[in-house]
């Protein structure tokens, strides 16, 4: 297990203009359970190798202590009632020794992580700035440099949340809109709180291609262990390219054929967050299931109820997108839910208007 | 100090009852000498408590300098002022019946502790009219302060704009003063205990560990109110 | 003195002295205290461990599955079914409040009061040569102010349950919907059962201690729960605060730490762990106080290293309130702040090593005898050697960026606290139990009871290092099927380890049985230091008359003191 612990896997690297590419080394996740992460940031190695170091000294003095414990255990049993024993009682020179000793090593071990942990505080010039926002339960990632470009976690399926380029820095801004969450991407062995009221930030360059897992690692109600998403290493000249492209979340057209206002609303509804706290098959969640919506009446908080059908059906769901806390369902008035103002255009709200009225 | 020494300062008609040694003491020394430890480890324990809320009211106060400053105009000087003389006269008067019950004293003991009392009692008066006072312009902690009345009555009452977000320093103030009128009111039960059993001449030179300790506690709970009052009310 | 083996000289024990519930119920006797948060502390030891049972069956697939089941059982057991959907979408919740519980429960009614509660109220005066403690009603007071927050944990698993964690995090505290007043009522009224039990064992072990008893006489078990009553005197109070300022931000909205109304969440974290840093080190002093009793007495050895030993847990106990941020290096805190506490986290460590070490040189030239509460002893070696080790990787801050809030720190603390002061509390169980109880358990029975719980534990946490190295997070219910097989291993270690617990609860309840009328020898150990010398159970008032010491007690007749100069210690 150790011996698989000191290989780490490679990462798939560039490939060389008259060489075939090499073949991608698979995934972590299909490797076998005790398989090391790739070490896949510049901060990687680093971490890793004191990883292995502290198991390095570890392993020499638990074996030290567990021998001599064994050694004693088997050499001074006791064989009889009156068996003696030695007077020792203390030795200056040992318990110094055993002090210092240690002392030493563990010095060692300080100042090689604070070294690492100051060149993980201080980004370098010229990063890639990237705005993070996590809310419960999805993180929603945007490129103030590429306008329009945004991502979102989702919490039934493993979603690309982020592109970066290989080899060059990328620095995160992150808050939060409610409670605590962490940004954490293990193969990168970065993480960092992610705060209401506040920003925090950090800063990393990814070393390999590939997809890597992202995970929210401080505690945050509910659906934690769902708020997670994936994030993405591409070659630096591909990089922008894919960016827009994945970023962009307009209508498709194929063959000159504008895609339809509902296929266009159940891709929003996934991409926007939506299906955080809003569910398509009746299953209840945070907010009303938007199965059936279309021809329920709903009762709202404070009286008032609505068939939600017709022009006045549609306004209501327009204003719920909107202003949210016009209307508030009777029984999900605890959790309040963000506006989307500004951040649905009128045609996006228009298809998922569409899709909606779908869903029986 | 030696209580031998002072038999000469005794008044006519003191008391000396003996100490009644508990079950599980040797001597008298040893269960004097514990009452007084433990109680000076309890003390520590009620500073580090109220460290804590100090702690945190700096802290506000490095958040948000200005919002602190404008508040606390709000308080009442005058009854914060007062609620001090009476506080540290009480602690004189206590400090006086230690002494009375040191020399066997049980008149003026039982005096003391009386007017301790009266005084703490004085305290809790001032407070409740310091409180309500408060609760009639809208001032309340936390989430129930209502800006709209607190900022009429800080124009009216001064002329000065209540900056940001008051409700946060109004809701220390109320829970600092308010767990320390919590320490008030035990501190009238365990006088009042104390003075039970002084008037039944339980305490005297050889034995007024109860009054001692009491005072100690006592002592506390003016200190606190000592930092407590210059902090909120006086800063600028 | 000599030991009272004569049944005919024997004076009733403790127990027949006085009969009927109120005996119990306004007992001033420490003994009788002890032994109820004996059995408090061990019911909710069980509430805590089935918690934990819980949730790791449910870890046994990556989706929530067995969680939906069971809450569907149980919701039509109630006469209230809910439909399939609806117990998958409760689950994540119910996960949480399980973790939630077994935190909690674990650390303010198990593993803070269980040790000192126990056995440093059974033993302190009997070790120190004295009658009682030094405030026997407040000692009383302590037990029924712990029943109390106990209830109030009670009323909080029926009053919707908590989901905060036991960490209370703002402002998902301050937000949630659950019982998390009530809880944390609960736990501040724990508090002050244990500030009170820290300032009765203060006073007793300065003022109550033996003629001829000075400081370097005292069992190393009393120096441990002494530095231990300094931690709980002094950090309890700043956990009461923070706890009422919580309240009264959720009650009120005061706006301290909830940024929505203005406050600062990190302003918690420092609060919370001001307290709870120091608050690990309350539950792992004692244990290292039974330590250097199980591996004295049965190597029948000085102790090595004795000064050292009683220093260091005065060391650790003072160095401890200056650590706490090394829970926060990615909290948001500034990372100068980061690297002093990195620096003095490493600094603790030092007296908690030469600990260790100087356990393993006593049993140098000893005459070790394997009987179970030496097994426990040296089972301690190895689990909390491990669980030290393994604080290591954590204190540097570069490595702590990516084991933070991963399994890695799931099994680094259950290595200290489970694999540390529960593997010494069950050693001194065993080791004090015919003098707490004058029977004696099956020796057979508890080494198998102690094989299934070395087993079972091991397997639970060893491989959730790696997990946490490969970045698996805590507080997850669900998770990445790479992580499968790991979580299997470790569900099944957890099996192993409620089965080793219970049976080592079975025979030890057995050996209570009335058959077993079989009269225990005083000292079975042969142990020097003061509760050894007197009855088992022991009488009322401890002692007949009182005793004087001369010397520290590991001074064993085996010792071999020819070709010694000097032989006075």
């Amino acid at each position: 297990m150790i011996l698989s612990m000191l290989m780490a896997p490679e990462g798939s690297a560039t490939p060389s203009p008259d060489k075939l590419p090499a073949t991608p080394q698979p995934p972590w996740e299909t490797m076998h359970a005790w398989a090391p992460l790739p070490e896949a940031s510049t901060f990687a190695a680093g971490t890793e190798n004191l990883y292995l170091f502290i198991i390095a000294l570890s392993a020499l003095f638990f074996g030290l202590i567990m021998g001599a414990m064994l050694w004693f255990m088997a050499k001074h049993k006791r064989r009889g009632p009156d068996d003696k024993t030695s007077s020792i009682t203390h030795s200056g020179k040992i318990e110094f020794l055993w002090s210092a000793i240690p002392s030493v090593l563990l010095l060692v071990i300080f100042v090689w992580g604070e070294v690492d942990f100051i060149k993980q505080s201080v980004a370098p010039a010229d990063p890639i700035e990237i705005r993070v926002t996590g809310r419960q339960w999805s993180w929603t990632v945007e490129y103030p440099d590429y306008p329009g470009v945004s991502f979102t976690s989702s919490t039934e399926t493993p979603e690309i949340t982020m592109m970066v380029p290989k080899g060059r820095p990328v620095r995160l801004m992150m808050t939060s809109t409610d409670v605590l969450h962490s940004f954490y991407v293990p193969a990168f062995r970065v993480k960092r709180d992610v705060l209401p009221g506040r920003y925090t930030t950090m800063w990393f360059e990814a070393t390999q291609v590939g997809e890597f897992n992202m995970f929210c690692t401080e505690y945050c109600g509910d659906q934690h262990s769902k708020m997670t998403g994936v994030v993405k290493v591409l070659d630096p000249d591909l990089f922008e390219a894919a960016l827009r492209e994945a970023g962009k979340l307009e209508r498709n057209v194929e063959d000159g054929v504008r895609e339809s206002d509902k296929d266009y609303g159940a891709r929003i509804y996934k991409r926007r967050g939506c299906d955080a706290c809003h569910s398509t098959d009746g299953t209840p969640k945070v907010g009303p299931t938007w199965q059936g919506l279309w021809g329920r009446t709903s009762e709202f908080v404070g009286g008032g109820s609505l068939k939600v059908e017709g022009t006045a059906g549609e306004n209501y769901i327009i204003d719920s997108i909107r202003e949210p806390q016009k209307n508030v369902v009777v029984g999900f008035g605890g959790a309040a839910m963000p506006s989307f103002m500004g951040q649905l255009s009128d045609d996006q709200i228009k298809a998922l208007s569409a899709y909606i009225k779908t869903l029986k | 100090m030696s209580t031998h020494d002072a038999k000469a300062m005794r008044p006519p008609g003191a008391i000396d009852p003996p100490m009644p040694l508990a079950h599980h003491f040797d001597t008298a020394g040893q269960q004097a000498g514990s009452a007084k430890f433990g109680m000076w480890v309890f003390l520590a324990t009620e500073v580090l408590m109220f460290s804590g809320l100090f702690l945190a009211y700096f802290i506000v106060r490095m958040l948000y300098p200005e919002m602190v400053l404008s508040s606390h105009e709000l308080l009442d000087k005058t009854m914060g002022g007062i609620n001090t003389v009476v506080l540290l006269t009480s602690s004189y008067t206590m400090a006086m019946g230690v002494r009375a019950a040191q020399l066997g004293d049980k008149k003026g003991l039982v005096r003391n502790l009386v007017l301790t009392i009266a005084f703490a009692c004085v305290f809790l008066v001032v407070k409740y009219f310091e409180y309500t006072g408060k609760f009639s312009h809208g001032i309340f902690p936390g989430k129930y302060f209502n800006y709209a009345e607190a900022g009429a009555y800080a124009m009216e009452h001064g002329g000065h704009v209540l900056q940001g977000k008051p409700h946060i320093f109004f809701g220390l103030y109320f829970v600092m003063t308010g767990l320390h009128g919590v320490h008030v009111v035990v501190g009238i039960g365990v006088l009042v205990w104390v003075l039970m059993r002084a008037k039944k001449g339980q305490f005297g030179p050889r034995y007024y560990a109860p009054v001692e300790n009491v005072g100690l506690y006592w002592h506390i709970v003016d200190l606190v109110w000592i930092f407590l009052f210059p902090l909120l009310y006086l800063v600028r | 003195m000599a030991n009272e083996t004569e049944k005919s000289t024997r004076e009733p024990s403790f127990y027949e002295a006085q009969t009927g519930w109120k005996s119990w119920a306004f007992t001033l006797d420490h003994k009788r205290l002890g032994i109820m948060y004996l059995l408090s502390t061990m019911i909710f030891f069980f509430v805590a461990g089935m918690s934990a049972i819980l949730l790791r069956t449910e870890l046994l697939t990556p989706q929530g599955d067995f969680l939906p089941w069971l809450n569907q059982g149980l919701a039509s057991l109630f006469g209230n079914p809910i439909t399939e959907e609806a117990a998958k979408a409760q689950s994540g919740t119910t996960f949480n409040k399980l973790f939630t519980v077994h935190g909690a429960v674990m650390v303010f009614l198990v593993i803070i009061p269980s040790v000192p509660g126990a056995l440093g109220n059974f033993l302190l005066p009997l070790m120190l040569g004295a009658k009682d403690v030094a405030f026997p009603r407040l000692n009383l007071a302590s037990y029924w102010i712990y029943t109390i927050g106990a209830c109030f944990f009670l009323y909080t698993l029926f009053a919707g349950g908590l989901d905060t964690g036991w960490t209370f995090y703002t402002p998902y505290s301050t937000s949630t919907g659950t019982a998390v007043i009530s809880a944390t009522l609960g736990a501040f009224i724990l508090g002050f059962s244990s500030i009170l039990t820290g300032l009765n064992f203060m006073v007793t072990v300065h003022k109550m201690r033996a003629p001829g008893m000075t400081w370097y006489r005292m069992p190393l078990f009393v120096w441990a729960i002494y530095a231990t009553a300094v931690i709980q005197v002094l950090a309890t109070p700043v956990l009461a605060i923070t706890l009422l300022l919580l309240i009264v931000e959720r009650w009120l909205g005061i706006g301290i730490f909830d940024p929505a109304m203005g406050g600062d969440p990190v302003l918690f974290q420092h609060f919370f762990w001001f307290y709870s840093h120091p608050a690990v080190y309350i539950m792992i002093l004692p244990g290292f106080g039974i330590e250097s009793e199980l591996i004295a007495v049965h190597s029948r050895k000085h102790i090595f290293g004795y000064k050292a030993i009683a220093l260091s847990s005065v060391a650790i106990a003072m160095i401890s309130f200056i650590v706490w941020g090394h829970h926060m290096f990615v909290s948001g805190q500034s990372e100068l702040a980061g690297i002093v506490f990195s620096f003095l986290t490493f600094v603790v460590a030092v007296p908690t090593a030469i600990k260790v070490f100087s356990w393993v040189a006593t049993l140098y030239k000893g005459s070790i005898e394997f009987n179970t509460p030496m097994l426990y002893g040296l089972m301690f070696l190895f689990t909390f050697t491990i669980g030290g080790l393994t604080g290591v990787f954590l204190g540097a801050m570069s490595l702590d960026v990516h084991l933070h809030d991963t399994y890695f720190v799931v099994a680094h603390f259950h290595y200290v606290m489970m694999g540390g002061t529960i593997i010494a509390f069950i050693g001194g169980i065993h080791h004090w139990w015919s003098k707490m109880t004058g029977r004696m358990y099956h020796e057979g029975s508890a080494k198998i009871g102690a094989l299934l719980v070395f087993i079972g534990f091991n397997t639970t946490f060893f491989n959730q290092f790696v997990m946490g190295g490969q970045g698996m997070p805590r507080r997850y219910y669900t998770y990445v099927p790479q992580f499968q097989q790991q979580h299997l291993l470790s569900t099944i270690g957890a099996y192993i380890l409620a089965v080793g617990l219970m049976w080592t609860a079975a025979y030890l309840l057995w050996s209570l049985r009335k058959a077993n009328k079989k009269i225990q020898p005083d000292n079975p150990w042969g142990g020097m230091s003061l509760e050894w010398q007197t009855q088992s159970p022991p009488i009322e008032h401890n002692f007949h008359g009182t005793p004087r010491v001369d010397s520290d007690p590991y001074n064993f007749p085996q010792i071999d003191r020819t070709g010694e100069v000097d032989g006075s210690h």
